[in-house]
């Protein structure tokens, strides 16, 4: 049962200048032919591979458009296979219409992701390399493309490859020591093991927060805006998304529902939620909104707690920092240009930005404050970090096993245990690369690609 | 040649060695007529390199075929002169179970083994052919004895087209002087075998009275003893011998290297491939010269014999070169050799022509076992001898084949790495073959392998009893210690501090107690009152259970992760050149090799994850297309 030759188009659909439909698989060659009609008069099955061709693309009799095919031979292509390539001009219609034509051709429509797939079955690219092709197909923001962009470069390999020498090395050393217990093979080096190992744990660590700062990066925080009413919660909204959103009255609880929206300030997507203000009412409608507000606390990331320059500090005001004293926080002391009566003291130990929202003023300082606080201050988007839950689920359990390795080892538990902690950690990280295989790893990858690549 | 009708039985087993004895007497044993030619009579179960049996690995398969119902561990106690538990200290994973053996006596057992079985007949007859009679075998000796069988089990070892090799000097030979299959070697050619060459090597054997022994230092044998088999009593082991340690040094050195040049190794004259495992000291000297120093063991080949056995000096160097360079070790200087070290080179099959109960797959009736399939060492051979016996009697009952699997033993794990993976070296046991090892322990093995024994019909009553005996004693204890609180008192803080743990300030588990590293079991006796009398087997198992037991839980779901992918099977007609998108090397290894199921493909070198994510999805697939 061979697998059937595939096409897509491989650009993104619109009005982009030119437009590309890729073919793939055992026939690429004879169905490109057939609706493919070089100036030449040369067939694609003819000509060499990397070879270009310009002609038409015909629909039967009916001509399409002009187009350039390119030719690359199995298994040096994108996927491994024979793989055609039609460049015609941009536009839906037409390229849509040459896709028809190859279609009708023989080929079948290919599936999300199933170039990629193609590539990853046929040994093209490891697993990172496949997932950081999905990341870059999916990025939304600039930071995730950047992200994926490293990872697809193999700098996430080669930090794997580095820690599975060391893992190799400390699991071959302890097998050495236990298999020939007759040869003078020397005590494990104690000290020279746990710096090893401990090295690795580390290294997964980097990887792990990085993980979770590169989320950051790539999928946003959810971040939550409280405080009394009227301190000037909707005026900040309203500055960072750059439109009036929210309804910005000087009457205290004008906001009585959650209002929402994306916006990046520096490189982290905010997602916003502005709430109502934190307070005992006993309007109806505005009970429900404190409630909202409240549930709202619970699921943030990020919590922005707004409070007012030129009033005295309340009790409301400190119930409400003690609500969110568990949660990345940044105290914003609003109202500025009113002079302060505040006493910036009550926030002591976290993040405190001052600013005006009314006349933009601070707004720099609070990006900085974000960055720093999302620990993603420090964090290059070039610098290579897992980008899958399912990269991030082994190499936690990795690191854990590593840890385990070396808590045994500190407490004087028997090397054969040691070995087998090491063997685990080894048998994750070939997991995550792809070396060892599991049923599901590659259902669960490609399930998320998109039509083209 | 004129040939004769002479007999016919089920399984003709060829060879009388380690795997053909567990063969023949596994074959026997379950109901089947069974004939077993050895080239000897007097060398049955012969131990032509070391005088020893058991090591790292090697002790756990032992103990597996021992609670399988097998002969070598008995056999082993009944002739020990010397037991050591090694690797003590390293954690009961890789403790291992290693014996010094009387030869002689321990072949005479196994002779006489033999000799009383029911339906096992042994005679003494070169096999110089084996050809297909119908849904028969025939099976040809030299003197043209034609025996009409239903299966085969070659039990080779080194005889096989064998040849040794000393220095410039090389003649077809067995092992000690007896007789090569020459022939036989042809005729498996001939039917198509896919037979290859390994090399092994064995080193000098000399006189007790010629070695100065205030130079050495000395090894004696363990205080407290376990036996290989679960049936002997430890009191009945003789442990009385000793062994010597001496070492190399810069001179055993020179002499090597200035006479590399003679030996056939590196003359280019042997082509077998030798064990990477268990190298020549030329060998070790080339390939670890940054080593000052090698270790030899000296150790006695039996009671009433004055010859000694220098292990980890094995070579193939001339013989005037040989004593000179054991005449360069501290001990030795006036050393006289009785037997020379040589080289031996044999034919082997390449194991990825067997399935796992050791059958050829292309030859329905014909199975391998011990060196024929490409492992060395004494109780690698006699594991697969009980596999293939059992097997080929089942076949032929019409029964269940019987498997096994990385999961529960080493000899799975031999037997899967053998006809997985093959062996580009003759292949040794190792603990760190099993990715399973806290849970494949030499202790548990009556746990593990027992009741496939006793189902089997091999493990009588006594065995059975004592064996449920045991289990239910550790079962009971466990659940005491787990329940059992103790309270801090002076003396047991006292006690804890001295081994440098932490004392108590409240009530513990007594398991919680034995968890930590600076404890035993037997440590904390004096402060468990109701505790009751074990034996020390028991005690043991108990201690690591206890202390292991996160680990062996860990081992556990690795386990279950394994079976998952085991369970996946793969038909048996399946055409791999029809799955498309399988990798050329794929398509060749996985038609060659004919794995059963996704578990054993994932593990075939050449076989990519990309190529099982092929399969699985093609899997998927033919099962749709099927219903």
């Amino acid at each position: 049962m061979a697998e059937r030759t595939i096409a897509a188009i491989a650009t993104s659909l619109g009005e982009g200048s030119v437009g590309i439909i890729r073919i793939s698989g055992t026939e690429a060659f004879d169905i490109a032919d057939k609706v493919f009609l070089s100036v030449s008069g040369k067939k694609i099955s003819d000509i060499s591979g990397y070879c270009a061709l310009f002609g038409e693309v015909r629909n039967g009799e009916k001509r399409i458009d002009e187009a350039v095919a390119l030719k690359f031979v199995a298994p040096k292509s994108y996927t491994g296979e024979n793989v055609v390539e039609l460049s015609v001009h941009g536009g839906t219609l037409l390229v849509k219409e040459v896709l028809r034509a190859v279609l009708t051709a023989g080929a079948v429509l290919a599936q999300p992701g199933e170039f990629t797939k193609r590539a990853f079955l046929n040994g093209k690219m490891d697993l990172v390399k496949a997932e950081s092709v999905m990341g870059l197909i999916k990025a939304s923001n600039t930071s995730e493309l950047r992200i994926s962009q490293s990872v697809h470069g193999g700098g996430v390999s080669k930090q794997l490859n580095a820690i599975e020498e060391k893992l190799v090395s400390a699991a071959a050393s302890i097998a050495a020591y236990c298999d020939y217990p007759e040869e003078d093979i020397g005590q494990i080096n104690e000290e020279t093991f746990i710096r090893e190992l401990s090295c690795v744990a580390l290294s997964f660590e980097k990887m792990l927060s990085e993980y979770d700062a590169g989320k950051v990066l790539r999928e946003g925080i959810e971040t939550v805006i409280i405080g009394r009413p009227n301190v000037g919660k909707s005026t900040l909204m309203n500055l960072l998304s750059g439109q009036t959103k929210s309804i910005v009255t000087d009457v205290a609880g004008t906001t009585r529902d959650v209002i929402e929206e994306t916006v990046m300030l520096g490189e982290v997507p905010l997602h916003l939620a502005d709430t109502a203000g934190i307070r005992e009412s006993n309007d109806e409608v505005e009970s429900v909104g404190v409630s909202l507000a409240r549930q709202r606390l619970e699921s943030a990331q990020l919590v922005l707690a707004v409070f007012c320059a030129n009033d005295k500090l309340t009790d409301e005001d400190i119930k409400l920092l003690e609500e969110c004293k568990d949660k990345p926080l940044i105290v914003i002391i609003n109202k500025c240009d009113l002079g302060e009566e505040i006493i910036g003291d009550f926030a002591k130990g976290t993040e405190i930005v001052r600013m005006s929202a009314k006349l933009g003023q601070g707004i720099d300082a609070l990006k900085d404050a974000v960055a720093r606080v999302t620990a993603t201050e420090n964090l290059s988007p070039d610098s290579a970090v897992l980008i899958s839950e399912r990269q991030r689920d082994l190499a936690n359990r990795a690191m854990l096993c590593v840890n385990e390795a070396l808590n045994c080892i500190k407490s004087g538990v028997t090397p054969d245990a040691v070995g087998v902690c090491v063997d685990e950690a080894l048998a994750c990280l070939y997991e995550m690369t792809g070396k060892r295989a599991t049923e599901t790893v590659t259902e669960e990858i490609f399930r998320k690609f998109c039509v083209g690549k | 040649m004129i040939t004769y009708k002479a007999d016919e039985f089920d399984i003709a087993v060829i060879g009388g060695g380690h795997a053909g004895i567990e063969a023949a007497l596994a074959a026997a044993r379950l109901g089947c007529s069974t004939v077993m030619f050895t080239v000897t009579m007097d060398w049955i179960g012969n131990m032509p390199c070391n005088p020893s049996i058991g090591g790292t690995a090697k002790g756990h398969l032992v103990r597996e075929l021992d609670a399988l119902g097998g002969e070598m561990g008995k056999a082993a106690d009944k002739n020990t002169i010397q037991s050591r538990m090694l690797n003590r200290g390293k954690g009961p994973a890789v403790h291992s179970l290693r014996a010094q053996i009387d030869r002689r006596n321990y072949s005479e057992y196994m002779k006489h083994a033999v000799e009383l079985q029911k339906d096992l007949d042994v005679k003494q007859a070169e096999v110089i052919d084996v050809a297909k009679n119908g849904d028969f075998w025939d099976v040809t000796t030299k003197l043209g004895a034609r025996y009409t069988v239903k299966a085969v089990i070659f039990a080779t070892g080194t005889f096989l087209a064998s040849k040794i090799y000393v220095g410039e000097v090389n003649y077809n030979s067995g092992p000690d002087g007896l007789a090569p299959s020459m022939d036989l070697a042809q005729s498996l050619k001939n039917l198509g075998l896919p037979l290859r060459r390994f090399k092994t090597g064995t080193p000098a054997r000399v006189d007790r009275a010629s070695i100065n022994f205030s130079e050495l230092e000395i090894q004696y044998g363990d205080s407290e003893i376990t036996p290989f088999s679960f049936s002997t009593n430890a009191e009945d082991i003789d442990n009385s011998s000793v062994c010597y340690i001496a070492y190399t040094n810069n001179d055993t050195e020179a002499v090597i290297r200035e006479n590399l040049d003679r030996s056939p190794l590196y003359s280019g004259d042997i082509e077998g491939v030798g064990p990477r495992y268990c190298p020549s000291i030329e060998d070790k000297i080339v390939r670890f010269a940054d080593k000052k120093r090698h270790l030899l063991f000296i150790e006695p080949c039996g009671k009433n014999t004055e010859e000694l056995y220098l292990q980890g000096m094995s070579s193939s160097l001339p013989e005037e070169v040989q004593i000179k360079f054991y005449r360069t070790i501290k001990g030795l200087e006036n050393v006289k050799i009785m037997r020379n070290a040589y080289a031996i080179e044999y034919d082997c099959i390449d194991p990825l022509a067997l399935s796992y109960t050791l059958e050829i797959k292309e030859h329905s009736g014909l199975y391998g076992a011990g060196q024929f399939n490409g492992s060395s060492g004494y109780e690698e051979a006699a594991v697969q001898g009980f596999v293939a016996g059992v097997n080929a009697a089942l076949k032929i009952q019409g029964k269940e084949p019987l498997v096994f699997s990385r999961t529960d033993s080493y000899i799975g794990t031999l037997i899967d790495d053998l006809v997985t993976k093959g062996c580009s070296d003759p292949y040794r046991m190792m603990t760190s073959r099993s990715e399973y090892r806290l849970l494949l322990r030499q202790d548990n093995a009556d746990e593990r392998m027992m009741p496939t024994g006793r189902k089997l019909g091999l493990i009588g009553d006594k065995d059975w009893d004592a064996f449920l005996l045991r289990k239910e004693q550790k079962e009971t204890e466990i659940a005491r210690l787990k329940a059992t609180t103790i309270a801090p008192c002076q003396s047991l803080n006292e006690y804890l501090q001295s081994v440098g743990t932490a004392p108590m300030t409240t009530g513990m588990r007594l398991a919680e107690l034995i968890k930590r590293p600076q404890l035993s079991y037997d440590a904390l006796s004096s402060w468990d009152k109701e505790r009751p009398c074990l034996t020390i087997d028991v005690r043991e198992k108990i201690e690591t259970e206890i202390k292991y037991e996160g680990y062996i839980a860990r081992q556990k779901s690795a386990v279950e992760e394994m079976l998952r992918l085991e369970r996946k099977r793969i038909p048996e007609n399946i055409d791999y050149a029809q799955v498309g998108s399988l990798r050329l090397e794929a398509v060749e290894k996985l038609s060659k090799i004919r794995p059963e199921n996704i578990g054993q493909a994932s593990r075939i070198s050449g076989v990519s994850p990309a190529d099982i994510s092929v399969l699985l999805i093609f899997l998927e697939k033919y099962k749709n297309g099927e219903n």
